[in-house]
């Protein structure tokens, strides 16, 4: 027997500071997330195999004019962004909110917007480093992208409208449904828009009537955009619109519906 | 902050730590609790003791401020737990019943994170010693027992040094020396000027550790005091002795407070039925030294906490 160790239990109350809190949460967030092997197969795996397997891909389907590698490579920016921001996270939060994570959070001195910053704060570090490494091996495998800076932050102009959409949808089933449910949902949506969702493929390749419906959806919006940005002549500006709209749209959505229980 | 602290402090002591008054919450049709009304003292231990379902995790979570009374209302610390969350969650400590982490954290991880959020957290390695939690301390959340998860729950309660707090079924799970070994915790937090309310369904934990227990059954106060106090209202406390046959009971009843009965049930053994305090024994000595009678045993049966439940509730514990 060890004789018990002295603790000075007398109140002394009080919150860290509000940098200390947001440090605290988005490291524990971003470390929970890649200790998780199904989040790094989600959001750096799977598009990684299919930027590899995409740069064939014009043997199976025809993308349209262009070097197959220019064409594959911002669909898969597009596809990781959608990876982070809605799957990965609606999951995440999702099991969060079933194992009262959410809870015992609320419970502490951390405050609302510190937990949503913190998530924003995680998403945002993976998305740097999916974009550094998948545009990286796009480059190492000759994806010339054109437009130079401009095109760059327009790029970053898409990823962050194309973030607040997605994650505030993913945000919204998470703070529905049942953690299986959003489970299923998340994975479901994921599978629909890789397929079909105007994400990897020009929408100049769909039928006419799809692509209407397509340059609508979020997934359409981003991953044209993301390909027109790298062709040099920059997102249409009814793209950047339709992003913007889903994102602010999504995002009031979420601020009144969201269960913090 | 560091100016606010001793204001904080001061005003504290003027209020009480905890008032609940009337109470009323719904889930849907039902109505889980119902006028509930209970005042906490700084400095004490208070226990809320009911069966499931009797309405004890809604009037927690209620001061906890995860939601707002639907009838009635809730002061914590001086404070409206709702619309002032932002000024207690630094200073109330919260053990939900149970989960509240990742599943993929590490003990030692978690509680770490949780002292993060604070300004003035204990020692985290000290607690983990303290609460015996090192052999698990890399162990991740789903693979810890119940017992571990308990464990690490309370810690996490209590890491962030916080005047008062809330513990929702804090030893349920546990086994005999860790129960104990909380116990001693809630007891060493109550000597350190910590504030606690708990939530039990075990009579034992309430009378060992309180200073004030509120009996809840159907989302009402239905009995509050001391356990001891609420232990010997209850109606069947007796005390049995034996001594030479043929005592005048008559007499000795005259010699007892008035509402005090006394049989011989069998030959010599006598059966004393009442308020059984210090005073009553010290007149029934007296009474018997006037006599010359020498009591040749003496046996107190005070009711015990659980007898007195069963007997305002008609239903056992658990």
């Amino acid at each position: 027997m060890t004789s018990p160790t002295t603790l000075d239990l007398s109140p002394r109350p009080g919150s860290a500071s509000r940098a200390a809190m947001l440090k605290a949460q988005t490291a524990m967030e971003l470390r929970l997330q890649t200790r998780n092997g199904e989040q790094v197969l989600l959001t750096m795996i799977i598009p990684l195999v299919l930027l590899v397997l995409g740069a064939r891909a014009s043997q199976i389907v025809d993308l349209g004019p262009g070097r197959t590698i220019d064409i594959v490579t911002p669909g898969i920016l597009a596809l990781a962004v959608l990876s982070t921001s809605f799957t990965s996270l609606a999951i995440a939060t999702g099991f969060e909110r079933r194992y009262g994570i959410i809870k015992r959070l609320g419970a502490s001195p951390l405050p609302r917007w510190g937990l949503l910053f913190g998530k924003i704060g995680a998403v945002v570090i993976v998305e740097v480093v999916q974009l550094a490494v998948l545009s990286g091996v796009g480059l190492l495998m000759g994806w010339e992208p054109h437009g130079g800076l401009t095109a760059l932050g327009q790029m970053v102009l898409l990823v962050v409208l194309g973030t607040a959409a997605f994650g505030s949808l993913g945000l919204l089933i998470a703070g529905t449904l049942r953690a299986e449910a959003t489970l299923a949902v998340a994975n479901l949506v994921y599978v629909l828009l890789l397929v079909g969702g105007g994400l990897l493929v020009p929408l100049s390749r769909y039928p006419e009537a799809a692509r209407h419906v397509l340059e609508l959806l979020p997934s359409g919006a981003l991953g044209q955009g993301l390909r027109d940005t790298f062709t040099g002549d920059g997102p249409t500006a009814f793209t950047t619109v339709v992003l913007l709209i889903w994102a602010v749209c999504a995002s009031l959505m979420v601020s009144r519906t969201f269960k913090w229980e | 902050m560091g100016v606010s602290e001793p204001v904080a402090a001061t005003s504290a002591r003027d209020v009480p730590a905890v008032e609940v008054v009337d109470l009323v919450m719904r889930y849907g049709s039902t109505t889980a609790v119902d006028g509930l009304s209970l005042t906490v003292e700084p400095g004490t231990v208070t226990a809320i003791l009911g069966p499931n379902g009797a309405g004890k995790t809604t009037t927690i979570e209620t001061c906890e401020g995860f939601r707002s009374p639907h009838g009635g209302s809730v002061r914590v610390l001086g404070l409206d737990p709702v619309a002032d969350g932002h000024l207690l969650r630094p200073r109330v400590g919260v053990m939900l019943q149970s989960g509240g982490a990742w599943s993929g954290a590490r003990s030692y991880e978690m509680l770490r994170h949780i002292a993060s959020l604070h300004a003035h957290p204990l020692d985290v390695d000290a607690l983990i010693e303290r609460l015996g939690m090192g052999s698990y301390g890399t162990t991740p959340y789903r693979r810890l027992s119940g017992g571990q998860q308990q464990r690490l729950s309370l810690a996490m309660a209590v890491v962030g040094r916080p005047e008062l707090l809330f513990l929702d079924e804090p030893t349920a799970g546990l086994d005999p020396a860790a129960r104990r070994s909380t116990w001693e915790l809630i007891a060493e937090l109550r000597s350190s000027g910590v504030t606690t309310v708990l939530t039990t369904h075990f009579m034992d934990e309430a009378e060992a550790l309180s200073d004030q227990v509120h009996i809840v059954d159907a989302g009402r106060v239905i009995a509050s005091g001391t356990p001891q106090s609420l232990a010997s209202s209850g109606s069947k406390n007796t005390l049995r002795f034996t001594a030479r046959p043929g005592l005048d009971v008559e007499d000795l009843m005259l010699a007892l407070p008035h509402d005090t009965k006394v049989d011989e049930i069998t030959p010599g053994a006598y059966v004393v039925a009442g308020a059984v305090d210090p005073q009553l024994l010290a007149l029934l000595a007296t009474w018997c030294a006037a006599q010359g009678v020498l009591t040749e045993s003496l046996l107190v049966e005070r009711q015990t906490l659980e007898d007195r439940f069963l007997e305002l509730t008609g239903k056992a514990l658990r």
